[in-house]
């Protein structure tokens, strides 16, 4: 960018003190047009991509408004109800959405910064160090983007049950269990139990092929003449990744942890798999069990309404992340001063 | 404040050799030019100095240590880079004192010194711009601040005006000189552009190929090129080459058109029968009538430089241009007359492009080919 503005500042002639700004121009100019029938039928088509995607989310609404006897009525009810807030009261307090919310946070807070540090080191090792095992890393983290949790998660859920197995294998087979135990008597059994922990919900999740891929286009992007000014005005390597890298990567951070914000608070099968005691549970899988079926009412009218009720209370941090964010990316993006 | 010395000093990548075996010492305090065409080496050159690329092999020591296994921090060196690498997220302040900051100098200190190293380059108004807001020259500016504040035993710059336009490199190249006249640090400037490296140096180093082909002064350089290669790439317009051959009996150079320049006796035994490039400058050649010359030619076009004119003619289909003050006109394909200043005169053997000297009171006595 640097350099297509140079042509500009030579425009400027000796009037370097401007800052240069290039006009912009509609990027193709010949698909811009000022014709009325035109603009009704794009806004037509725009109008209903948005009653398409957000109907669903009034029926949510909608039913999240009536009561019992209304929610189940034939035909159903499109205008809204008055029962909005008892039927927030109640999802909230049968659920008990205070306690869980707490848990998402922390977990959906802790993948997040997790994710974000794993991905920005790992790909800073890929990207600025120049070793034999470069590639294969690489290849290796981005194979894992075509495993999701669930193809591995029975061994996942082994080596959450007792994260220091793996070191125990190793040992018995090589003999250093058997080594330790003879000479000093002691029997060698690790454990580290992460199930129903914080821990147990975050650590297993902060893996993240895409961040390390995000992060790594965005590294290759920086240019080696800065690169080796840090190296020429001293700073190492730690003090490159902290104090250029990272500031420069704002927009990559906020970008990735929306993303991964919204991942892990709506991560339903890992919590409900290795949280049994309701103190750890979460929002997403509480949801779960808000939706009516035969075991919750017993055979008795599905309170739909409840659930919705329910639904729309844990759309609501990640609505509030995205929106937040959203002001962070276009920030971003305008001011590229690279 | 160092000298530089470099000692057959090779870089290679894989198996290609692109340095081979250079020497050069750079005294302290001296502006040295290193100028060449892309992919000659002498980038390269300047970044193992920086320590930016090992050393395969061969020596480099800056103020009498050698630096092969220094880090770039611990050379004592600063480098500007063409496309200027400040840091976007920076202010100008911080670009300009993150050297002393990673060195752990105290903040109020800190802010003194890149206030007044600031002031130097005339920066003093934009301390709090993102280098995103600056113009090319501002930026260039920050980049020479950020190396002046280190107070460096050695200067390295890296092809630093290129990405400028023509006005402001001018501009510019002046102030680098200004600022070299007042702190006298030992530089390194490598350079493509010729006028950058004419107008800087104090002495030049022409690279060729991952050699150097010679090392002089500018004027030495421009008077009395080492190499036929050195002759066509400094001087513009460009140096006219002309193939012939020493003979003794005549004691001359024949010429392809059999035209023949008089040479000394004792230059032309020494060199019997050898085949050399004739190089004559186009400012060193005037036209006249044909056959009045030594040299007779057809015009070719014309091109206008303002004060004087370029001449492009053929003498036996080579290209040879004449720079005139006087603007003569012809038709395309009038025969014209060229006079050589045979004082100025060069000749380099043909078989490696060395230059063979000539005996300059000697050759004032040529005549004019018939």
């Amino acid at each position: 960018m640097t350099q297509a503005d140079l042509p500009l500042a030579a425009a400027a002639g000796s009037a370097e003190a401007r800052a240069v700004n290039p006009p912009r121009k509609p990027r193709m100019p010949g698909l811009v047009e000022n014709t009325p029938v035109l603009n009704i039928l794009t806004h037509v088509i725009l109008l209903t991509g948005m009653i398409i995607l957000l109907f669903p989310m009034y029926l949510v609404f909608n039913a999240a408004t009536l009561s019992l006897q209304e929610v189940n009525a034939q035909p159903a009810h499109l205008l809204p109800g008055d029962q909005f807030w008892n039927n927030i009261q109640e999802a909230w307090v049968t659920r008990d959405f205070g306690q869980k919310f707490v848990n998402s946070l922390i977990v959906a807070l802790g993948v997040v910064t997790g994710k974000i540090f794993i991905a920005c080191i790992t790909a800073f090792g890929l990207v600025f160090f120049d070793h034999r095992l470069r590639m294969p890393i690489f290849w290796m983290v981005f194979i894992t983007l075509m495993l999701p949790l669930e193809v591995r998660i029975v061994p996942t859920y082994a080596v959450a049950a007792n994260a220091l197995q793996p070191f125990q294998m190793i040992m018995d087979w090589t003999g250093i269990s058997w080594l330790i135990q003879t000479v000093s008597g002691i029997e060698v059994a690790l454990e580290w139990n992460m199930l129903n922990s914080y821990t147990g919900l975050i650590v297993p999740l902060i893996a993240t092929a895409t961040g390390t891929f995000l992060y790594r286009q965005f590294f290759l992007t920086i240019p080696d003449e800065l690169v080796e000014a840090a190296k020429m005005d001293g700073a190492g390597p730690l003090r490159f990744l902290v104090e250029i890298l990272v500031p420069l990567s704002r927009t990559n951070i906020a970008a990735l942890a929306t993303i991964m914000f919204v991942y892990s608070w709506n991560q339903y099968l890992w919590p409900l798999l290795i949280v049994t005691d309701p103190s750890y549970g979460v929002v997403a899988v509480e949801l779960g069990k808000l939706v009516p079926d035969t075991n919750s009412t017993g055979g008795a009218i599905p309170n739909w309404h409840i659930a919705m009720a329910g639904t729309l209370i844990v759309t609501v941090p990640p609505v509030i992340v995205v929106i937040f964010m959203q002001r962070w990316f276009v920030r971003g993006l305008i001011n590229t001063d690279k | 404040m160092a000298n530089i010395d470099i000692r057959r000093v090779t870089k290679s990548y894989g198996k290609d050799e692109v340095i081979h075996g250079v020497d050069l010492t750079v005294n302290n305090g001296e502006f040295v030019v290193i100028l060449g065409p892309s992919g000659c080496g002498k980038s390269t050159l300047l970044r193992m100095i920086a320590g930016l690329e090992d050393i395969s092999g061969g020596e480099i020591s800056i103020a009498g240590t050698v630096v092969n296994d220094l880090e770039p921090r611990q050379r004592g060196c600063a480098m500007v880079f063409q496309n200027y690498a400040l840091y976007p997220h920076m202010t100008v302040a911080e670009n300009i004192g993150y050297a002393l900051k990673v060195a752990g100098m105290k903040k109020p200190e800190r802010l003194d010194k890149v206030r007044a190293v600031a002031k130097s380059v005339g920066l003093e108004e934009f301390m709090d711009r993102k280098p995103g807001q600056l113009s090319g020259g501002q930026r260039q500016r920050v980049a020479m601040a950020r190396a002046i504040i280190r107070e460096p035993k050695v200067f390295l710059f890296d092809e630093p005006l290129s990405n400028l336009d023509a006005k402001l490199r001018v501009q510019m190249r002046h102030e680098i000189r200004r600022i070299h006249n007042r702190i006298k640090a030992t530089s390194v400037f490598v350079t493509h552009d010729q006028h950058e490296g004419m107008t800087l140096a104090d002495r030049m180093v022409i690279m060729n190929k991952g050699t150097i082909d010679q090392v002089g002064t500018p004027e030495e350089v421009y008077n009395r090129p080492a190499t036929v290669y050195v002759a066509g790439f400094i001087g513009s317009p460009a140096m006219n080459f002309l193939s012939g051959q020493i003979s003794a009996e005549q004691g001359a150079i024949l010429l392809a058109d059999d035209s023949r320049i008089e040479i000394s006796g004792a230059q032309a035994r020494t060199h019997v029968g050898a085949l050399v490039q004739l190089g004559l400058r186009p400012e060193d050649m005037t036209l006249c009538a044909p056959g009045a010359g030594h040299l007779t030619g057809t015009f070719d076009f014309y091109e206008e430089l303002g004060s004087a004119g370029l001449y492009h003619l053929m003498i036996e289909d080579v290209p040879f241009t004449v720079l005139s003050s006087a603007k003569p006109r012809f038709q395309h394909g009038d025969p014209v007359g060229v006079l050589a200043d045979l004082s100025k005169l060069h000749v380099f053997r043909a078989q490696d492009g060395v230059r063979i000297d000539m005996d300059a009171s000697v050759t004032r006595q040529m005549e004019p080919a018939e």
